[in-house]
């Protein structure tokens, strides 16, 4: 059962991983690499790991994608800024 | 150097790690296997100690002195982005226009707002008894007050985080970090030993001797560098334009 369980925790992960490298836009990327930070802290409880799958549904699923967004945020303006300039 | 050399150095490099790793993983126990040498040691370690959490008893006891290099690290990385995304001469700032939220997602982020803090607190509360600790609960706790940006906007969040208090407040959890540590130098035993404090009750909240003390300047340091962190890059993102404007 627990076999059976790793294994489609392992599955969903690499899917997921796979989506994330697949995705070519930034912002769309930062949504992909949320929900793999949700299937990686899926996995690690799985493994019997709760505390590295807490850390890393915050640092993973929250923290990271909202600091990629905020750059990505700030490139976006900042190319609109000089364009408008030109 | 030449390309061809670098080529051959990656290479020569490159096989003597997967030499390595190899010869590692020959030599690890099986998959799911019942036989745990350091886990067994560092569960009778933490048991002595009245830690119920092996893992808090690991990072905050047994290795406490890893886990102070760790804050150091989260700490110096704070302190580099507070330093690169800074205002620089050639920018100003532009007050960030109140922005139209709509009905449900502003209901449901204050809604949200005090439950996921009460639980980040939680988690940082109970790191020494369940799951979770310092740097996790820390992370949940600080996210969560970004709830607001949803919810309202930039001016309401900033109004909840005077950004000076949180940065002179994760400098004062790291100081009280190694305070802790040299107090058990000046207790006639090491840095960062836990023999300083009675270890308490089994499973309750002051159990652990030192354990909570160092997980809540953890859960607090996490906490303030997170919201620095993310109140500066919100920063670049909002306010901070090109230009001196006018």
């Amino acid at each position: 059962m627990t076999g059976v369980l790793n294994l489609v925790a392992l599955l969903l992960v690499a899917g997921a991983a796979t989506a994330a490298v697949a995705q070519r836009d930034p912002a769309r990327q930062a949504l992909v690499l949320s929900v793999l930070g949700v299937l990686l802290a899926v996995l690690f409880t799985v493994l019997q790991a709760p505390d590295v799958g807490l850390s890393q549904l915050a640092v993973g699923a929250a923290l990271t994608p909202l600091l990629i967004m905020l750059s990505v945020r700030k490139i976006r303006r900042r190319g609109r800024g000089r364009d408008g300039a030109r | 150097m030449s390309r061809r050399l670098r080529l051959w150095l990656l290479a020569v490099g490159g096989a003597g790690l997967a030499a390595l790793l190899a010869a590692a993983c020959l030599d690890l126990p099986g998959f799911g296997g019942r036989a745990h040498p350091y886990g067994t040691r560092a569960v009778r370690a933490s048991l002595a100690r009245h830690t119920a959490n092996t893992v808090a008893s690991v990072n905050f006891d047994q290795r406490a002195y890893d886990t102070l290099g760790e804050m150091s690290i989260l700490f110096a990385a704070v302190l580099g982005c507070v330093v690169l995304l800074r205002q620089a001469r050639d920018e100003h700032r532009e007050r960030p226009r109140p922005a139209e939220v709509a009905r449900p997602v502003r209901r449901y982020a204050l809604l949200v707002v005090p439950v996921a803090l009460v639980c980040g607190l939680y988690v940082i509360a109970h790191g020494q008894l369940s799951p979770g600790g310092g740097f996790q609960g820390g992370v949940v706790a600080a996210t969560a007050l970004h709830l607001l940006y949803l919810g309202a906007d930039y001016r309401a969040l900033e109004r909840v985080r005077p950004l000076g208090t949180f940065e002179t407040v994760d400098a004062l959890s790291v100081c009280a970090y190694l305070v802790l540590g040299l107090a058990g130098v000046l207790a006639a035993t090491a840095f960062l030993a836990n023999t300083l404090l009675p270890y308490g009750t089994f499973d309750t909240l002051s159990s652990g001797g030192t354990v909570p003390l160092l997980n809540a300047a953890v859960g607090i340091e996490v906490a303030s560098a997170v919201v620095v962190l993310l109140a500066n890059f919100l920063d670049q993102a909002v306010e901070i334009e090109e230009g001196n404007g006018g």
